[in-house]
């Protein structure tokens, strides 16, 4: 880092002396300074693939070859219910980072244990809809709806998955290693994939299964 | 001159972008509940005779929610990473709305001209 004097005229002499700094060189970046906003342009991107799969389900999405409908097998009270569980893992994740910044681990931790739990809550209600649905012999083969539907509703389900994963993964870093930086980067990190998967819930639950039913 | 020191604050960008407080997470929270219980509720009891108005309603709801959790979830703003969180989704979107409005015009067009069953049945009317 370089310093240059201004050609000010300081005649006076009393006058506090300017001095101005100029950035010739980059700057060192701390480790990590660049992950969020890294890790922001990742979820874009999954953003892209959500709509990409939202078109597709738009498209298909009444091409019942004959097979069952919406209103055949949905049932809007067990997609609530699973909507909950993952609204109360959001706003339990929330408490987990309020804690983080207090610096409380046992509490962060309890926090994601209960954040893992409705999460898992989630993915074995859409589980248990999925063996439901392909019980009943509507498989993914069936018809186009079914195919974009299972593709829309499991590459959520399938992010969810890799969630409570990377969720497990990460109660042992912080047991081990505690609220350090570096961990305290990838709980922020998490926290913005959890909440994307349920503003990417929000379309599913709309557009898929509520327009589904006024079909 | 105080530019210039204005300028090296900016510089100290810390990671206190995206942190959120109790109250954003128990607003956005009490928020998405309302936000998501109406829709449920509008399709389960068929309050609203009229189907295209009931999902044009339940459309309003999730794009206000989608908007609550970016603010209180997300904790987007126009000052995290100097701006360029709210960049990447704003191009984001561009590219959402096209793809998606794009996709549903074509394929709505292609399916109304390339049936011709459709197409006879609607002139013999």
């Amino acid at each position: 880092m370089t310093a240059q004097h201004e050609p000010v005229a300081n005649a006076g002499g009393s006058a506090a002396l300017t001095t101005r700094y100029y950035d010739l060189h980059e700057h060192d970046h701390p480790e990590g300074g660049s992950t969020m906003l890294g890790f922001w342009i990742y979820l874009m991107s999954d953003c892209l693939i959500f709509a990409m799969l939202f078109a597709a389900f738009g498209v298909l999405g009444g091409n019942y070859a004959a097979g069952p409908g919406p209103k055949d097998l949905f049932d809007l009270p067990l997609v609530a219910v699973n909507t909950s569980m993952l609204l109360f893992s959001s706003i339990t994740y929330g408490f987990a980072m309020l804690a983080m910044q207090r610096g409380q681990v046992r509490q962060t931790q309890a926090w994601l244990v209960v954040t893992a739990l409705f999460g898992a809550a989630f993915l074995g209600i859409e589980l248990y809809e999925f063996g439901h649905l392909i019980h009943e012999g509507a498989t993914p083969q069936r018809s186009a709806f079914l195919s974009a539907f299972f593709t829309l509703v499991g590459t959520h389900g399938l992010h969810v998955t890799f969630g409570l994963v990377w969720l497990t993964v990460l109660l042992v870093q912080v047991g081990r290693h505690g609220l350090i930086a570096a961990n305290q980067r990838r709980l922020m990190c998490l926290s913005l994939f959890w909440h994307f998967l349920d503003v990417v819930w929000i379309g599913v639950f709309t557009f898929v299964y509520l327009m589904g039913m006024l079909r | 001159m105080s530019g210039s020191h204005e300028h090296h604050a900016e510089h100290a960008h810390g990671h206190d972008a995206g942190h959120g407080t109790m109250r954003d997470y128990a607003m956005g929270f009490i928020l998405s509940v309302i936000l998501t219980a109406i829709p449920f509720w509008l399709v389960m009891s068929g309050a609203l005779a009229d189907r295209s108005l009931t999902a044009l309603v339940i459309t309003g709801f999730a794009a206000v929610q989608i908007v609550v959790h970016m603010i209180f979830f997300l904790h987007m703003n126009g000052k995290a990473e100097g701006g360029w969180n709210l960049m990447a989704l704003l191009f984001t979107l561009v590219l959402v709305v096209i793809v998606l409005a794009g996709t549903l015009w074509v394929m709505y067009h292609l399916n109304h001209n390339m049936m011709p069953m459709t197409q006879a049945m609607g002139d013999m009317q």
